[in-house]
């Protein structure tokens, strides 16, 4: 019984000095990052490998949830006869909630992974070792660029994918189901607050970008330089970003929402 | 040879003294004295293991020892702050068992990545002062080609142009034979030679290949159970009546570092029905 307790102890002291650490990290790359004003270049190159490469699964997994959107909320709203307020439920859904939170979901499987993959090498292949010994400090030339085009692409990469989403509503309902275009869009114009709804919606891919590209960074930069010990750390960053944007996205859902 | 009358020792580029470091809890270095003089090429060699590797670490500051002093050009590297630290790297050069080139930059870039770095020369002085490391190596030819393309020997002699790239003090190899083949290990035995002579830096070479390291060293410390046992010059070290040197220096497959792995007795253990 003992030894259980030890063991418990030990894995929870372990989670607590991790969690520290990964803050330190954090404020050290925080304090990179203003310098990065200097190299502009170092940032626009990641926000080509992290953002633009992402661009592909975003689109295509934007236009079939738009149109699954598309599909069963015709299904639902014509039984009460609703079926010209199909523009505001798929808009409302993707913009408040499935844009966020799927885009931020597919973010970390293929940035995030490959944020973490990408500096778990150079950590193994001792490049980061080496920019040391240089008298370069990696978090400033390697770390700082990855967070900062991590943090600025997802928000980017949601409004593309709600747009997307939008787009594949209106072939499945209007095209394909034959609901009325004038309705589509003007009652989607009509009932979709800028503030309430978008701007959230937007503050959600924001903090979502923030904590994804945290994970991610410091995922890679921790992790054990070794052919396992960076496949680990790949396997955290998708898992723990993934449970860190349900929980966050429960929390803000509610502190936007929910009239408390 | 007592480490501290060891050659130089008044004169030191580097002076550690009573240090221990452990890690994971193994204890890999437990009152380690060493001199390493300025000029010429000091060997560090002993069996895998042993911290040699870790010693540079903690030479170059990556590590903070437990206990004891590492003094770098009179500065006790793990007392000084980030920027502090930084200007003293600067001065240092070290090359990877790997290599350690970005492998997003080609050959040109790697070595221009320092001077990019630290420097705001002029692009025509850079590519000039560039291509001349690179012709120190061999690799004038090789500018354009990218980390993947190369060969390990080739890697390594990128890496070194790059380690040159600032004239530092000293270079510090960690491992540079270890994985080639004997062209390329005599090319960068020529080449850890020449340029110690002609840029008159200091350099520390780690190694347990005890040919090259002997071929080209002035001084030689062999470590092993965290402490310096022998040092002296490679002939002197030949010579040595230790039977732990000799054996690491011949390669013996017994002697004072056992064959066997330390296990219960023989006969009790491969045959149980036996004793009972």
């Amino acid at each position: 019984m003992t030894g259980l307790f030890q063991a418990l102890g030990r894995w929870a002291l372990g989670k607590f000095e991790r969690l520290g650490r990964s803050n330190l990290f954090l404020l050290r790359t925080l304090a990179s990052v203003p310098g990065l004003a200097l190299r502009p270049g170092l940032v626009v190159r990641e926000l080509f490998s992290v953002g633009v490469l992402s661009l592909v699964i975003i689109v295509v997994s934007g236009l079939f949830v738009g149109m699954v959107l598309g599909l069963q909320g015709y299904v639902t709203l014509v039984r009460f006869g609703a079926a010209e307020s199909l523009g505001v439920a798929v808009a409302l859904t993707l913009v408040r909630e499935l844009g966020p939170v799927v885009s931020a979901l597919l973010f970390a499987g293929r940035a995030g992974s490959a944020l973490t993959a990408e500096i778990g090498l150079m950590k193994a292949t001792e490049q980061l070792a080496g920019l040391e010994m240089m008298a370069v400090d990696p978090v400033k030339r390697v770390v700082a660029p990855r967070f900062l085009a991590g943090f600025i692409s997802l928000p980017m990469l949601t409004a593309i994918f709600s747009a997307v989403g939008v787009g594949g509503g209106y072939f499945v309902g209007v095209g394909l189901l034959g609901v009325d275009s004038g309705a589509y869009w003007s009652q989607m114009q009509a009932q979709v607050d800028f503030y309430e709804d978008v701007m959230n919606g937007v503050i959600k891919s924001l903090v979502f970008g923030f904590v994804v590209s945290w994970i991610a960074v410091f995922e890679g930069y921790d992790a054990t330089p070794t052919s396992e010990g960076v496949g680990r750390a790949t396997t955290r960053t998708v898992v723990n970003s993934a449970l860190a944007v349900l929980a966050l996205d429960f929390i803000l859902t509610a502190l936007m929402f929910g009239n408390f | 040879m007592d480490a501290d009358q060891s050659p130089g020792a008044d004169d030191a580029l580097i002076t550690i003294r009573d240090l221990h470091f452990a890690r994971g809890g193994i204890r890999i270095f437990e009152g380690l004295d060493l001199d390493i003089p300025r000029g010429g090429v000091t060997g560090l060699m002993g069996p895998s293991g042993t911290g040699k590797t870790t010693l540079l670490n903690l030479i170059g500051g990556r590590l903070k020892p437990d206990r004891g002093t590492v003094r770098v050009d009179g500065e006790v590297v793990h007392e000084l702050g980030r920027r502090d630290l930084y200007a003293l790297r600067k001065r240092m050069g070290m090359l990877f068992q790997s290599g350690a080139l970005l492998t997003d930059l080609s050959v040109f870039e790697n070595v221009a990545y320092p001077l990019r770095e630290h420097t705001r020369l002029p692009e025509p002085v850079l590519r000039e002062l560039v291509l001349i490391k690179l012709e120190a190596v061999g690799l004038r030819g090789a500018r354009d080609l990218m980390p993947g393309e190369l060969s390990g020997g080739m890697a390594r002699r990128v890496a070194l142009a790059r380690a040159i790239a600032l004239d530092p003090m000293m270079i510090m190899y960690d491992e540079p034979f270890t994985g080639l083949d004997p062209i390329t290990k005599s090319t960068i035995v020529k080449l850890i030679q020449d340029l110690n002579t002609t840029l008159g830096i200091s350099s520390i070479v780690v190694s347990h290949d005890v040919v090259e390291t002997m071929e080209i060293a002035d001084t030689v410390y062999v470590v092993a159970d965290g402490r310096v046992i022998e040092s002296g010059t490679p002939h002197e070290l030949w010579n040595s009546r230790s039977e732990w040197v000799c054996q690491f220096l011949r390669g013996l497959p017994d002697g004072p570092v056992p064959f066997h792995y330390p296990a219960p007795d023989d006969y009790a253990d491969l045959w149980p029905e036996a004793t009972k």
